[in-house]
């Protein structure tokens, strides 16, 4: 199946070259059929019966024709009425055939394509969350949309189109062989001119398909982007310009669509037209060959008879050229993807929290988004099981990137976390990450039930115990307001819940799970104080006996903490309590005071 | 189909020309077997080596007209969907973009997108393949029939009479098809959501654990949407064998009359072979119209969801004028409002006048949000009226509306450009007044911080910016236009005590003429405010000054209090 993912990877160069080469591209497709060989072989089989039978018709309508003698009252009726009948037999088991191939192939198609997207999903769900920072969310989803549809329109269409007309090809050529093996190499003059031409064209134009996928993947990009931010983009007027930044990114995408699809057209009626060429050379030539007695004209009629037949075949294998090129192009858009580097996998027998204690230390640890630019200087702590610890200093120095770190998002490019003594690296992300309870600034809440929204974290919760987290977290009365209570399906748009109220659903979320330490990023910061008040005591409780990471702007919640971190620039530049920090009088003591700066 | 027609109207002239082309290219393409026969038939017989170079000179003539003609009309097809596609996407983009926010939320922004994107890249397809396929079969079609008419009308109609059972199976199939299309595009509206739950919640799913759990969730959306495939397939899949059995039984019926008629000195074997020549390219012809049939179902189905879109009436029609004299610059007056699920305003009432402060502080869900959506008509009140200097805005004009307004919303958006583009968004502003309003919104410091400066680039969503610093890009976009109205939805939640001070001071200062609307958690930032208003379960319970409210509201106080840690401060 996926072959690259076993093989220690390549050195970079190596594998850009890799993943784009035709070969290898096809190699893997190829992969992804033959896990259902076995369907692939009935299908043919199939298809060559079903066609088979079809071509008998024929031979059994001549027999009936031999049997309508000339003449009035000559005709043979009982013989006539004979071949008619076997005919319409024939006819009836062809077309049963016929369908039955088609089921399968559809079954196959749907299989291959059904595996191919869970593979693309399941690799999406072990990136690292930085390549979903950095990568547009509408071209994503428009690999695993558009880009897999487009492979699946020609595995479903192309793959019987090819195999019929190779059947026929094959078929019309070994009689041609038969009739004239002189006229079948004249025929066969100007197949190099074909195979050459044909290849010219594909290498030329492959460069136009994988543009048109990249652009849709752009246009998609941006539609996601602009719909997402409608209300802004009314309030600010920009419809105008918004349609018109859209309607540059449509015409880019419909004129790389085009362009593929200009040049790529070329394709069919060009071979077609060797195709033609060579049957005037045959016509010509048969017609000397006659001349010079080399062949009857039954012949010379017979061979052209056969070499007409392959114009069909050959026409709709032209044609579906450009089908395969844009599948091929859309497949590599996907492996590219598969390729993405996934998180590290956790080391061997690594080590697994099962219950943390919860002590937490961080050493000498530096790190940067990008290598050229560090977020994260010489960072040191140590936060005791159980204590509160309160991260606070100005925006952008770099307090949602440690819970990034704890969390084990990214890793350190230097230094090193402990949990419970044990490198946060030697042990598994899972266990790591279940160890933390984490409600973040940003909520995510996802198509499905409040119920199943609120129980996400926990399996096997009750009902009791979801709602007793939404009572501590003060939405219970909300969500009764609600038309089906727990049972309301949120549907990300249609219900107008405030940003106040998601945070208070992922904090009763949090409540529900059983981690042992805790992170709070700004956790509040859309809940009014009345609200925070009331809820206050809950986080009090849950925070009790947890290691917890607060990062507030609230100097109630920060007032209380065992050690509070006051970072700047990366690094932490003040350390201690509150009462510590007010009397040293530097940056906290500044911060401290500037609540108050209006009132006085 | 009103969809297709809309479109390649306007088109037509090279629609026709191109199918013009096209049927040339065919004809040419159809004389080479005429040919063909003629030199087997006529000149070879004669033994005449001149005659047969020449009638082979023809033929390559012919060839390379047709692959001339070919070309050309397969590149005009290919500008004709190009040219349709765009307009249809322009069209639809522009009406999702005019689509009032209930109307929005009643699509959802998940099948919003997919049919902007899926459902559109299947129209494109659609109109390009039927173009190019869709010439070739009729011809053939037409001209075979018209053949076998001039050898024998009578056999001819026997193999027609078939024609009609044909036709209406495939009729009746693809009718049955396209709801099965639509049910496709709607299992993959499905799809397209969870993958974006996923890219946008991937911390959240990573730091649960869920990883495993998603991955189950969506196998089983991936199989809702192979299961729909497979039956609309599956349904389609009938049309292509019934079509091959329907004309072959024809042909069977064809031979058995043919014995009879051969029998009565009606017509002659001859005939019959001939026949069967011509019907092998009806067959062949009937078998391509069928498969583009099956093609246009598919689109179909998409043409309608693109076309139910552009068929929704605008919402927020201009009502005519309604005006009074009022000195208030913005005044609510007895609003009530209610989303369709949930969430209700009532009798929302206060005015406020030029160059005034209005602070709303209030519980989670209290309604706060709600006033500002309506102040910006992004919904439409329920009873009452909202006016702006004494005109009910529903009599104004959207855009005139929203001139006036900077606004920041909660988890407002950023998207992938330079930040002096995300901030000035579109309205040209001079480079000076972006400047200033980057130190109005305390973001000055960090941009200068950056290497470009305002030249760097954002990613999508602004990932690269911390919460504090989105929110004064997010602030300078708002002040930077010096807005007649500003209003600011909680947006100094993520900034720090002092920054949040230093902007309040800043607002003071370089923003006396603008009226402002100001939601927020902490008394601190609206305390000055010229007028307060507490809300509570989407009702006002106290209105007035800071000191006013000290007095006259309990809850109000009690919020102070818990704010101030426990002491008041004079």
């Amino acid at each position: 199946m996926r072959k690259g993912g076993k093989k220690p990877r390549p050195i970079p160069k190596k594998k850009e070259k890799l993943k784009t080469s035709r070969t290898h591209v096809l190699k893997r497709l190829w992969s992804y059929l033959f896990n259902y060989k076995w369907m692939l072989i009935t299908a043919t089989i199939l298809m060559v019966t079903s066609n088979a039978l079809s071509l008998i018709g024929p031979y059994l309508s001549g027999l009936a024709i031999d049997s309508i003698q000339p003449g009035t009252g000559n005709v043979l009726f009982q013989r006539v009425f004979f071949f008619v009948g076997l005919m319409a037999v024939f006819f009836v088991l062809s077309s049963i055939l016929e369908y039955l191939m088609q089921l399968l192939m559809i079954k196959l198609t749907q299989r291959t394509i059904r595996r191919l997207r869970r593979d693309v999903f399941n690799k999406m769900a072990e990136l690292p969350v930085g390549f979903f920072d950095q990568h547009q969310t509408g071209d994503i989803i428009s690999r695993i949309t558009y880009d897999i549809d487009t492979i699946n329109q020609s595995l479903q269409n192309d793959f019987i189109q090819i195999v019929t007309s190779a059947i026929t090809i094959v078929g019309s050529l070994t009689m041609m062989l038969l009739i004239s093996p002189i006229l079948t190499l004249v025929f066969c003059v100007t197949l190099p001119i074909s195979v050459f031409l044909t290849k010219f064209m594909v290498t030329r134009f492959r460069p136009l398909f994988k543009k048109r996928s990249v652009k849709l993947g752009e246009l998609n990009g941006y539609v996601e982007e602009m719909i997402s931010g409608q209300q802004t983009i009314k309030a600010y007027n920009q419809e105008e310009n918004m349609i018109m930044r859209f309607d540059e990114k449509n015409e880019e995408a419909v004129s790389a669509y085009y362009e593929a699809d200009y040049y790529g057209s070329m394709i069919g009626p060009s071979i077609n037209f060797i195709n033609n060429l060579s049957l005037s050379l045959v016509s010509v030539a048969g017609a000397l060959l006659y001349l010079f007695n080399a062949l009857t004209l039954g012949g010379v009629s017979s061979f052209v008879l056969y070499s007409r037949r392959f114009s069909g075949p050959i026409n709709e294998l032209a044609n579906i050229i450009s089908e395969l090129q844009s599948a091929f192009a859309a497949a590599e858009r996907v492996f590219l993807l598969m390729d993405e580097p996934s998180e590290a996998k956790d080391i061997l027998d690594a080590h697994v929290y099962d219950e943390a204690e919860g002590h937490v230390q961080m050493n000498h640890v530096d790190f940067g988004y990008t290598p050229e630019k560090m977020t994260i200087h010489d960072l040191n702590f140590e936060a005791p099981s159980g204590n509160v610890i309160a991260v606070v200093g100005p925006t952008g120095a770099g307090k949602t990137t440690l819970v990034n770190l704890l969390m084990r998002f990214y890793d350190p490019s230097a230094g090193s976390i402990e949990l419970d003594a044990v490198d946060t690296r030697q042990a598994t992300r899972e266990s790591l990450r279940t160890s933390y309870a984490m409600v973040l600034q940003d909520t995510w809440l996802f198509s499905g039930t409040i119920f199943d929204n609120l129980a996400y974290g926990k399996e096997n919760v009750t009902a009791e115990e979801v709602e007793e987290a939404a009572k501590t977290a003060q939405i219970h009365d909300y969500i009764m307001s609600l038309p089906n209570g727990y049972q309301t399906v949120i549907d990300q748009e249609g219900l107008n819940i405030s940003q106040g109220q998601k945070q208070l659903l992922t904090i009763a979320r949090a409540m529900i799970l059983d981690a042992n330490l805790l992170i709070l990023d700004e956790a509040t910061s859309n809940v009014d104080t009345q609200t925070e008040m009331k809820i206050q005591e809950a986080m009090q409780e849950l925070m009790n006996g947890k290691t917890s990471f607060v990062i507030a702007h609230r100097l109630s919640t920060i007032r209380n903490a065992d050690t509070i971190l006051v970072v700047r620039d990366g690094r932490i530049v003040e350390q201690g309590n509150h009462d510590n920090l007010l009397e040293k009088e530097g940056l906290y003591f500044d911060l401290y005071h500037s609540q108050f700066e209006s009132a006085v | 189909m009103k969809l297709f027609i809309e479109y390649l109207k306007p088109l037509l002239g090279r629609l026709t020309s191109g199918l013009t082309i096209k049927f040339l290219g065919t004809i040419m393409d159809l004389f080479l077997p005429l040919i063909l026969a003629f030199i087997i038939d006529v000149v070879i017989p004669t033994g005449d080596i001149n005659r047969v170079l020449l009638w082979g000179g023809a033929m390559i003539l012919c060839s390379i007209v047709a692959v001339v003609l070919s070309i050309k009309a397969n590149q005009m097809a290919s500008g004709v969907a190009r040219d349709a596609v765009e307009r249809i996407r322009h069209d639809l983009y522009e009406k999702i973009t005019y689509l009032s926010a209930s109307q929005a939320d009643q699509y959802g922004t998940p099948s919003l997108i997919s049919r902007l994107t899926s459902d559109t890249y299947n129209l494109h397809r659609t109109i390009g393949l039927m173009q190019r396929i869709g010439v070739r079969a009729p011809v053939l079609l037409i001209g075979g029939i018209l053949m076998t008419v001039t050898l024998d009308p009578v056999l001819t109609l026997v193999m027609m009479g078939v024609l009609p059972f044909a036709t209406v199976t495939v009729y009746y199939i693809s009718k049955k098809g396209v709801p099965l299309f639509d049910k496709l595009q709607q299992e993959v509206d499905k799809l397209v959501r969870t993958v974006r739950e996923n890219i946008t919640g991937a911390r959240v799913i990573k730091a649960l654990s869920k990883t495993e759990y998603e991955k189950a969730r969506f196998e089983g959306v991936n199989q809702g949407v192979v299961d729909a495939e497979t039956s609309a397939n599956k349904t389609m899949a009938a049309t292509t064998p019934l079509m091959n059995l329907f004309l072959n039984l024809g042909l069977t019926l064809v031979l058995l009359t043919s014995a009879y008629r051969v029998n009565e000195g009606l017509t002659q074997p001859g005939v019959i072979i001939a026949f069967m020549t011509y019907f092998t390219i009806i067959l062949n012809a009937m078998l391509s119209i069928t498969r583009i049939f099956v093609l246009f179902s598919k689109g179909l189905a998409s043409a309608d969801r693109v076309h139910t879109i552009l068929q929704t009436e605008p919402e927020l029609e201009v009502q005519p004028l309604d005006e009074i004299k009022d000195s208030a610059h913005i005044r609510f007056d007895h609003v009530s409002f209610g989303y369709e699920k949930n969430n209700t305003v009532e009798d929302i009432d206060f005015a406020l006048n030029k160059g005034e402060t209005l602070g709303i502080i209030g519980a989670t869900g209290s309604g706060k949000t709600t006033i500002v959506k309506l102040l910006l008509r992004l919904y439409d009140v329920d009873s009452g009226s909202i006016r702006i200097d004494g005109r009910n805005i529903t009599s104004m004009d959207l855009e005139e509306l929203h001139t006036k307004f900077g606004v920041t919303f909660q988890r407002d958006f950023l998207y992938a450009d330079t930040l002096s583009e995300n901030i000035d968004f579109g309205r040209q502003l001079p480079e000076e007044d972006i400047l200033q309003s980057t130190e109005a919104a305390q973001a000055e410091e960090f941009i200068e911080s950056l290497d470009e400066g305002v030249d760097h680039r954002l990613t999508a969503n602004g990932t690269n910016l911390s919460g504090g610093q989105k929110q004064r890009v997010l602030l300078s976009r708002a002040l930077a236009g010096d807005p007649e109205i500003l209003v600011l939805d909680d947006s100094s939640s993520a900034l720090d005590y002092k920054t949040d001070a230093n902007l309040r001071k800043a607002l003071n200062k370089n923003y006396q003429e603008t009226t402002t609307i100001m939601i927020a958690q902490r008394i601190s930032s609206i305390q000055q405010a010229d007028q307060i208003i507490m809300l509570d379960k989407g009702r006002i319970i106290g209105k007035g000054t800071h000191e006013a409210l000290m007095k006259s509201c309990e809850p109000y106080r009690d919020i102070y209090y818990n704010q101030s840690g426990g002491e008041e401060i004079a």
